[in-house]
């Protein structure tokens, strides 16, 4: 089951449903998420969020606009930590540790929760810098050697290498909309995270490149943890295993997407998945 | 990076292997129903009844499949028609493999008399039968629309035979009143047998529709060019 296994105490989210058929054996729990509550000063924009998101699974939030998906999304790498009077109550966990325990590293926690915007947002800087940057900083290498197998490996897995690989040293900004996301993507995975966040990453792009991030991710999950927010509820049948439904805030369902697209079991589910509103 | 087929088309190409699963059954069904009655082998019935659980099993999974592949991938164009196509050429087979059963089982109570005739038109349509969801399965895996074609061109014999074989049986129940149960029980193979006819030439109607878009049901006579 895509679900915590924990006893059932308090309220608790709706109960995810099978895991999709095209599933490989059970994986761990990889992020777990136990009535979380998070604030933008007085209001509420999340209320107990509890839902546990398994390893080399794709798990995509989708709900209309200002639902609170991209909110959460940021809430598992402590990205809302920046906003003043942000605040947040319940538990999230990676691999069973609470990121927001007292003591918790930030910044090991962004290194190993990567996230990709749904703007491409690469330095001013060149490609190889871009992809660079994260494994210098982080002392991931002192080789020069590795550190060019470094930034080649990340742009062969961000499926840029071949577009790139002879024009390393031109500027990022010289690219087109979808390789500076694919870029980002490469920058992303250049400081090996586990775990990879996506606000929208395709929302700005043509169909073509569209396609070519949602092929990515596909590819990527085996090795990466996916969280992915979209509001291309297509987008989101098409790419993930288990979708998550936010509606004012809440988590309305949670399953194997096969099931959320085709039988949901929330008449809220339904009116959106179906257009009817949102 | 070397150049990956999106994995909707990988899912596209199992949902073909195993429509095609599907149709071997259903030819091995139909094969051995009618070897039951020409070879007078009990044996055989009981394989084609046995048999019958696999292929329905199969025609929910392939109904599940198409029907996730259009929720979760919103096909278009080509693909589109490929799925919808699939749906139906699913259901033809099935309806292959029960008419197999229901010849498995006219079989088994003509069986039990001594032979009405010699058979000599139910086999010409038994081959006719066979060939015509062979083709139609092979115009499928060729998206070949000229043997599709080929296989709405052979409707038109199945019927001609099976009125012959009507009123051949007829004749021999009007003389002999003996005959009349294992003549009707010939009669009902014959007029399965059409019918299976009848579902090779939908599955030929959705191969043109699924490469060409064209619909040429209910006017097959008119070429597709």
């Amino acid at each position: 089951m895509p679900v915590s296994v924990r006893p059932t105490v308090g309220p608790r989210a709706p109960t995810p449903s099978e895991p999709a058929a095209s599933l490989p054996a059970e994986t761990p729990i990889k992020i777990d998420v136990d009535r979380l509550n998070f604030y933008y000063g007085l209001k509420r924009a999340l209320t107990d969020i509890t839902l546990s998101m398994r390893a080399h699974v794709v798990t995509a939030f989708i709900g209309p606009s200002g639902c609170g998906k991209s909110t959460f999304l940021r809430t598992l790498n402590r990205m809302n930590d920046i906003i003043p009077g942000a605040r947040v109550e319940g538990r999230a966990s990676i691999d069973g540790r609470d990121i927001y325990a007292s003591g918790t590293d930030v910044v090991a926690l962004r290194r190993r929760v990567g996230m990709v915007f749904q703007k491409s947002n690469p330095f001013p800087k060149t490609i190889f810098d871009n992809v660079a940057y994260g494994i210098r900083i982080n002392s991931l290498t002192r080789s020069r050697s590795r550190l060019g197998e470094m930034v080649e490996e990340s742009l062969q897995n961000a499926a840029l290498w071949d577009e790139v690989k002879d024009r390393l040293y031109d500027s990022a900004l010289a690219l087109s909309g979808g390789q500076q996301q694919r870029l980002c993507i490469a920058r992303a995975l250049a400081v090996q995270p586990e775990i990879l966040l996506m606000d929208e990453p395709a929302s700005a792009l043509d169909p073509i490149a569209t396609q070519r991030i949602e092929e990515l991710i596909y590819l990527l999950k085996k090795t990466y943890t996916i969280v992915i927010v979209t509001h291309n509820m297509q987008q989101a049948a098409r790419v993930s295993d288990f979708t998550a439904f936010f509606w004012l805030g809440k988590l309305i369902e949670f399953g194997s997407t096969d099931r959320i697209f085709t039988n949901p079991a929330e008449k809220l589910t339904e009116d959106y998945v179906t257009g009817r509103f949102g | 990076m070397e150049r990956h087929i999106p994995h909707f088309q990988e899912e596209l190409e199992q949902l073909k292997a195993r429509l095609l699963e599907m149709g071997g059954l259903a030819e091995d069904r139909l094969r051995l129903s009618v070897k039951s009655l020409v070879d007078r082998d009990l044996n055989a019935v009981e394989r084609v009844l046995a048999g019958d659980a696999a292929i329905n099993q199969l025609h929910i999974e392939i109904d599940d499949r198409c029907f996730k592949l259009l929720a979760l991938h919103q096909p278009m164009a080509v693909d589109l028609r490929s799925i919808v196509s699939a749906v139906k050429i699913n259901t033809d087979l099935e309806r292959v493999g029960d008419l197999a059963v229901n010849i498995a089982e006219a079989s088994r109570r003509y069986l039990q008399h001594a032979p009405v005739k010699e058979l000599i038109d139910l086999p010409r349509m038994a081959v006719i039968a066979q060939d015509m969801l062979r083709s139609a399965l092979d115009a499928f895996v060729r998206r070949d629309t000229r043997l599709a074609q080929a296989v709405l061109d052979r409707d038109d014999e199945l019927d001609t035979l099976k009125t012959k074989v009507f009123r051949d049986l007829l004749n021999h129940m009007v003389k002999n009143q003996g005959v009349i149960e294992p003549s009707l029980d010939l009669i009902l193979v014959s007029r399965h047998l059409e019918r299976i006819g009848d579902h090779a030439t939908n599955v030929a109607e959705d191969v043109i529709f699924m490469v060409s878009a064209k619909d040429v049901r209910h006017h097959a006579e008119e070429s597709i060019g």
